[in-house]
């Protein structure tokens, strides 16, 4: 079972206290944005296979939002950290970058 | 090829079966095909099939990385049915289930179809609802369906338990037409078909990367060595979006794990197809005994093919209040496949921003039973460049909202 560290309460949480929020991160374009802007951000993923920034809700615990780093090939959890934000925290880069020599954050985005 | 028949049986049977031949060769890679299709499961294999079927495109490769049908070909529960909530989607199906009646005698390979008939079951009042109008939807299509009542679904199926007191059994959506198939069968067919018209299937060959020039497809770089194509078909299932990568777009598409299980043989004890969406769960019996349990999917992206125990308890869970007998039963097996969703539960088969390249993904939770229709309009999509059963699967529809929209229709099960 996954197990994610929930950064709001400070509780390690199992997969069934969660519930996934898909991809962090999106960039929601204004009213007068264009068809593809919001085509990006309401269907459009990079679904890799590999390092994933996704948001997670702590639905059976305090109620809120976070993020989290993860390799979808191996389920390896990189880290946590707080939702109110609009990239990952670079100790969370760092150690990413540390593990996963061929990634790197601005290729990522 | 030589064809299988009885008499061949009875020929090969007095001289200790020495004369059967491989099914499919196993060729090294040309320097250049007409068109590649990457992914040997069967919705890659049924579209070489109709490519040199209808079209007469013979100089075909299929590159698997893998092992022939070892994706989600070999790991779904093997359901047919077509009755969907909308026209599009009722189109494709239904063509693609007209396909499987017919396919034994048109491969020469017994693919073991059993129309043994398919029951949604409506345990809630929302689902009697939905149900009732899918059955007039599909009346309006020419999709024989039909809503029955709590009592002949006891008729139906006599070991289901209809008045359970958390999901009772309110009726349900009867496709006497829908059923199953031995999937592996289905793969082989045409592997074998496909290798009978010249074809080069060719696995353990893993696509790195799409060449392109000026726009325009020219060929992948594999384990391999480089092999060029003149058009390049994706259906690679869960690792869409992967490959869409390395042509260099995006696709609308999330990869989550799905699981099943069976468990031990029994006796013959349900000649159907049980799907019970409220819960989740989806159920039938193989022709080994087994019971085989589909259960729902994970919610978070995922490429690893395993499923997760909390999920299967969920399912059987659940099912063991419709079918008590299911609680003495010691489970097997559990596995997971990796599916490709999309935001409207409906797949895509698209020309690509990259000429020449096409896209056919996102069957997500129910591919399996899509397998022939999908080749077939795969095939004229990629031959002739339009085709009147993908106008409606574009992958440019969320842009215009133009959505087919069966997540209602059909909820998590397939």
């Amino acid at each position: 079972m996954l197990m994610l560290h929930c950064p709001n309460c400070g509780r390690d949480v199992d997969e069934t206290d969660l519930h996934a929020g898909g991809e962090a991160h999106l960039r929601r374009e204004g009213a007068e944005a264009s068809a593809e802007a919001f085509e990006d951000y309401l269907f459009m993923r990079k679904n890799p296979k590999g390092v994933h920034f996704e948001r997670w809700h702590h639905t059976f615990g305090c109620g809120k939002w976070f993020h989290a780093a993860r390799d979808t090939a191996t389920l390896e959890v990189f880290g946590t950290y707080s939702a109110q934000t609009s990239e990952p925290p670079k100790e969370i880069i760092d150690r990413i970058a540390e593990k996963r020599p061929n990634w790197s954050w601005e290729s990522d985005t | 090829m030589k064809r299988y028949s009885v008499f061949a049986i009875a020929r090969e049977a007095l001289r200790q079966h020495q004369g059967w031949n491989r099914a499919w060769a196993s060729p090294e890679p040309r320097s250049k095909y007409d068109v590649i299709i990457v992914g040997a499961g069967g919705h890659g294999l049924a579209t070489a099939y109709y490519l040199g079927k209808n079209f007469g495109i013979t100089n075909v490769a299929v590159i698997e990385k893998g092992w022939l049908g070892g994706g989600n070909t070999g790991r779904n529960t093997t359901i047919i049915r077509s009755n969907y909530l909308q026209d599009p989607s009722a189109a494709i199906y239904e063509k693609s289930r007209s396909l499987y009646e017919t396919m034994s005698q048109d491969l020469n390979y017994n693919v073991m179809f059993s129309p043994r008939g398919v029951l949604m079951l409506a345990q809630t009042e929302h689902e009697v609802r939905g149900y009732k109008r899918t059955a007039q939807a599909n009346a309006l299509q020419g999709v024989t369906t039909e809503f029955v009542d709590a009592k002949r679904v006891k008729e139906i199926c006599p070991i289901m338990n209809t008045d359970g007191p958390r999901y009772p059994v309110l009726g349900g959506l009867w496709q006497a037409r829908g059923g199953t198939a031995r999937h592996d069968a289905v793969a082989w067919g045409y592997a074998r078909a496909c290798s009978d018209m010249g074809m080069h299937i060719i696995q353990q060959c893993e696509v790195k990367g799409v060449t392109t020039d000026g726009g325009k497809v020219t060929g992948v770089s594999t384990t391999k060595g480089d092999i060029g194509c003149d058009k390049l078909g994706m259906v690679v299932a869960g690792h869409a979006s992967h490959l869409a990568q390395m042509a260099g777009f995006q696709l609308p598409i999330e990869s989550v794990a799905l699981q099943a299980l069976v468990s031990e043989p029994i006796k013959p004890c349900m000649d159907i197809v049980v799907m019970a969406n409220t819960v989740h769960g989806y159920l039938s019996q193989s022709d080994k005994g087994e019971m085989v349990i589909g259960g729902g999917t994970d919610g978070y992206n995922n490429y690893t093919q395993r499923g997760s125990f909390h999920h299967v308890e969920e399912t059987v869970r659940a099912l063991v209040e419709t079918f008590p007998m299911l609680a003495q039963l010691k489970m097997l097996r559990q596995w997971g496949g990796i599916v490709d969703v999309t935001g409207d539960r409906s797949p895509i088969l698209s020309k690509t921003p990259v000429d020449g390249c096409f896209v056919n993904c996102g069957w997500g939770t129910g591919g399996f039973k899509a397998i022939p229709g999908s080749g077939w309009a795969m095939a004229e999509l990629m031959a002739k460049g339009h085709s009147p059963l993908t106008e409606e699967f574009t992958m440019n529809r969320f842009r215009h909202g133009k959505f087919i929209d069966e997540s209602v229709a059909a909820g998590v099960a397939h």
